[in-house]
């Protein structure tokens, strides 16, 4: 593992809480390491597996999910619904090789601007132990072979 | 065109099983149609023919090809490239072909562990620890064996595909209709969908061609079909615990296996729109787990103990992740 590995994490936020959170985070001036892009969704009951799945094979090395408190859903129960994929989703990545730490599921409300930061901070820092993912990027259509060998493209962090 | 006239057709198999040619013998009568319509140039299942024959026919000159079976050698792969080349329409034919298939399960697992299970397993005997090799050196001169890639894939990662054909095989009156339109087509009566369609299948899911009947689900419990004492004949497979992968496959098939009792497991691939199969199933699966406790919901998951194979077993190579890492990286 190369020492100057900086991590790529997606984080899928919920618009009533999370993101919230991540956004008072910022007006707080809560440090956290920016090793994260945010996504906003509009619940985390809208996070399609998919979603986990296309971000670790197009290069990041980790996936945070976050959503409403169990009982605090804008939507009612979708972030149980949420809680459920993720715990699929995390027996079916290990099963394909992935260690199951690299997806991770944090509740945070939209008052937990400091919670969130530190959860980011402490996730950042796992996945540095871990190391890259390095998912190949699969060159389709000819040349089969090399595409084995060819190493995954550095993404900046 | 050929000598007779008639435009050429071949069909080939890579890594599969031989189901998707006997498909083909089974639309009956239509063969005959067909026959009238086609001359045969390649078809190893049904007829002899030899790999340079095809290499010495001008390019573009066969008229339709049916390319069924995984891409898992050298051997598939030059096949693949070299019917592409000599093919004006080329279909991926069957699952296989499309995405994997049961072949693409190999991909869950690394190639030496995939030549240990073969080779050195106690129904083997092989004291001297004998591997496949791809040259081998007799007095004659080398062999040459085509090698044996790390990763499966679908015909599509290797050459442009203009056509998908899904399922485990095809439906043979699919496939009929197919035919049917083709020999249309050439007569000038109908036109070829949009380059890149899924033909001889539906738009939606099995779940929408399934007389059983649907109420809300919750489930308690996976349950294997073979456990169940009474399967409700009319009650929805997956409200009786049973995993069906209705809710995330393509229609097509006329709902078969649901129809006659048993679970749909997924052969004519992801529905219109799915982008990972798995994916699609992972959030029906989850939807109907009747829990909302961590420790419960992982008991309830412990029900189903092989999710990959669930979720992938027709859709592997097809998958955004394709392969695991064990293949990938060969450990």
């Amino acid at each position: 593992m190369s020492k100057d590995f900086e991590p790529v994490l997606i984080g899928f936020t919920c618009n009533w809480c999370s993101y919230r959170a991540a956004d008072l985070a910022g007006t707080a001036r809560v440090k956290y390491p920016p090793n994260i892009r945010l996504i906003r969704m509009m619940c985390s009951g809208r996070l399609d597996p998919t979603f986990v799945l296309k971000a670790l094979a197009g290069g990041a090395d980790g996936v945070l999910i976050t959503g409403c408190h169990p009982g605090e859903c804008h939507y009612l129960e979708q972030n149980y619904k949420a809680l459920r994929r993720y715990l699929l989703l995390r027996r079916t990545i290990a099963q394909l090789g992935i260690e199951p730490e690299r997806v991770k599921l944090v509740w945070a409300s939209a008052a937990e601007g400091v919670h969130l930061a530190a959860e980011i901070t402490k996730m950042v820092e796992e996945i540095r132990g871990l190391g890259p993912l390095n998912w190949p990027k699969w060159s389709d259509n000819n040349n089969f072979k090399a595409s084995l060998t060819v190493e995954a493209e550095e993404v900046s962090a | 065109m050929s000598s007779n006239g008639k435009p050429k057709f071949a069909m080939y198999w890579a890594d599969s099983c031989g189901g998707c040619e006997i498909a083909v013998l089974n639309i009956h009568e239509k063969i005959l149609d067909f026959d009238a319509n086609f001359e045969v140039v390649f078809w190893p299942v049904a007829m002899d023919a030899k790999y340079k024959d095809v290499e010495a026919m001008d390019d573009k000159s066969i008229l339709l090809t049916l390319f069924n079976g995984a891409i898992h050698s050298e051997e598939h792969e030059h096949i693949a490239k070299l019917l592409r080349q000599k093919s004006q329409i080329m279909v991926a034919f069957g699952s296989c072909a499309c995405e994997g298939c049961i072949p693409a399960l190999i991909n869950l697992s690394s190639k030496e562990d995939f030549y240990n299970t073969v080779f050195e397993t106690i129904t083997t005997v092989n004291p001297d620890h004998i591997r496949p090799q791809t040259v081998v050196s007799m007095e004659e001169g080398d062999i040459y064996i085509p090698e044996m890639y790390k990763v499966v894939r679908s015909l599509d990662q290797i050459v442009p595909v203009d056509y998908y054909m899904p399922g485990c095989p095809p439906e043979s009156p699919q496939i009929a209709s197919v035919i049917d339109l083709v020999i249309q087509v050439l007569k000038g009566e109908a036109e070829l969908p949009p380059a890149g369609s899924v033909i001889g299948a539906g738009n939606s899911t099995v779940c929408d061609d399934c007389p059983r009947e649907r109420n809300v689900k919750k489930i308690k419990k996976f349950v294997r079909i073979q456990e169940i004492k009474e399967v409700d004949p009319n009650l929805c497979l997956l409200e009786q615990g049973i995993p069906c992968n209705g809710p995330a496959t393509r229609n097509g098939c006329g709902a078969l296996c649901p129809t006659a009792g048993a679970q749909c497991i997924g052969c004519y691939g992801p529905a219109e729109g799915a982008i990972d199969y798995g994916a699609r199933l992972m959030t029906a699966f989850a939807s109907v787990i009747d829990s909302n406790d961590p420790d419960e919901i992982e008991k309830i998951l412990d029900t189903l103990p092989d999710p990959a194979g669930q979720f992938y077993r027709f859709s592997m190579a097809g998958s955004l992740l394709r392969a695991s890492k064990y293949a990938w990286e060969g450990k």
